[in-house]
């Protein structure tokens, strides 16, 4: 189980809480955990990820356990700590803007 | 007719705005999506409770949403708008090539008799269409792919097809218009595209009077008389008789040409209003006072309407996409500004009252007249 922690636009868009579970089917990496979410909650296609390029929106970044991962390969393993659901892996919004 | 829904969209969230058709007494409901910037809300004007919105931010991207039930609940949709084959180029603000990419919907237009059926006019300048409620999209590549686009420019809010014109005549005619591409029409739904600017003259081109290029803010039409357009242009307030073939300017006695909304009252298609602003680089109404202007006549010849506007010291805009009328009888205007306020007038523009004074930043206005 992966804990993914959404901000408040995108939970609010979701319909769910800020922090959410996913089951995912394979080692956990950023593609196959944001692959999860967007089938659970088809709604978030295209605000995380680009829809054609699949690549992270620019004002996304991707942070867990205090480690910023927006930069790693998307097929690189997350953190054990988060593949084992003791840590979320944080979606943020760049803070820009108001 | 007996009620009124104006649909408002800010730059934090949509509100609908609601009265009988009295239109004194209103309510205000919102915001919805709010913190997100709302470029338009439409109606279909098949089924009164379809409504649509283009939602997006610079951090989130685009979503769209419907609703079923008159603005009561909404849901996401299908959010993938995709250029068709390889974008290509147009030109940056730098003179530079600068590669296709979409960043929002700017526009949304029904269809006049199919709920599920509906325009989506995007930037980067596109067209798209569904036919399923919004669930998915397909962009009509004839507009992007015009033989001028290589050389578009975005105006200062982006490369934007901002204003879809379907004839009610005949629903195979379509105009756009894109800022700073000028006006396009089509005579087969969407599929080939020619420029329609010819008669336009802008100064700040090289060609002032070139086949594209000209930054027009808004065009609009009474739905009986298709053949004649009307133009905000970036300066000049246009005509067309011709469905575009050709325009020529009736600015006439405006304290100032500049502007950005432009709309025909519902049941009088010689009378058309617009909102002076006082230049390109002084995006506020000349000498602090508000006025909308109408003629009567088609043009040439405006009168100032401002009973019930600030008169002192109001410096906001009104933007291109942020007045419209209804179907009542009077007609009535709405317009939203820069400073959050909405205008209403029940009497076809003679006097004004605020129905809401501190929304978000007002970026569009439409509104439904309701059985």
């Amino acid at each position: 189980m992966i804990r993914v922690v959404l901000p408040q636009h995108l939970s609010t868009l979701a319909g769910t809480g800020r922090e959410i579970e996913l089951d995912i089917d394979g080692p956990a990496t950023q593609r196959l955990v944001l692959d999860t979410l967007e089938s659970a909650y088809p709604m978030l296609r295209g605000t995380v990820r680009d829809p054609s390029t699949r690549r992270r929106r620019p004002f996304i970044r991707f942070f867990a356990g205090n480690q910023d991962l927006s930069h790693e390969s998307p097929d690189a393993p997350l953190p054990e700590a988060v593949a084992a659901g003791t840590e979320p892996f944080h979606v943020v919004g760049a803070m820009a803007g108001g | 007719m007996n009620a009124v829904r104006v649909l408002v969209g800010t730059q934090k969230g949509g509100f609908v705005l609601a009265a009988d058709g009295r239109r004194t007494d209103w309510t205000v409901d919102g915001p919805y999506f709010g913190g997100w910037e709302i470029y338009h809300m439409a109606a279909s004007p098949a089924d009164p409770d379809r409504l649509y919105a283009s939602q997006s931010t610079g951090w989130f991207g685009q979503v769209v949403q419907r609703s079923d039930d008159g603005g009561r609940s909404w849901h996401p949709v299908g959010n993938d708008l995709r250029y068709r084959g390889d974008p290509g180029t147009h030109l940056w603000y730098d003179g530079t090539p600068h590669p296709w990419e979409f960043t929002r919907i700017w526009h949304l237009e029904p269809s006049l008799t199919d709920p599920d059926t509906l325009y989506a006019g995007t930037e980067d300048a596109g067209l798209f269409v569904s036919t399923d409620g919004a669930a998915t999209w397909t962009e009509l590549p004839g507009l992007r792919t015009h033989h001028s686009a290589g050389s578009w420019q975005p105006g200062a809010g982006g490369l934007c097809v901002h204003t879809i014109l379907v004839d009610p005549s005949n629903p195979e005619h379509l105009h756009v218009a894109i800022s700073a591409a000028g006006v396009f029409r089509s005579d087969d739904g969407g599929q080939t595209w020619a420029a329609a600017n010819r008669g336009l003259r802008s100064e700040g081109i090289p060609d002032p009077e070139a086949e594209t290029g000209h930054c027009v803010h808004r065009i609009a039409r009474h739905p009986a008389r298709p053949d004649v357009l009307f133009m905000q242009k970036h300066w000049d307030v246009m005509r067309s008789e011709d469905r575009g073939e050709s325009w020529h300017e009736i600015s006439g006695d405006l304290p100032s040409d500049f502007g950005f909304p432009i709309t025909v009252h519902a049941h009088e298609p010689d009378t058309v209003y617009v909102v002076p602003i006082t230049s390109d680089s002084q995006h506020y109404p000349p000498d602090g006072r508000l006025r909308v202007y109408r003629t009567r006549v088609g043009g040439e010849e405006w009168e100032p309407l401002t009973r019930g506007l600030p008169q002192h010291d109001c410096y906001v805009n009104v933007l291109r996409n942020a007045m419209a009328v209804d179907a009542l009888d009077p007609c009535g205007i709405y317009f939203g500004t820069t400073g959050g306020q909405v205008y209403a007038s029940s009497d076809a523009g003679d006097t004004w009252n605020p129905i809401v004074r501190d929304l978000p930043r007002v970026l569009s206005v439409e509104v439904q007249a309701l059985p």
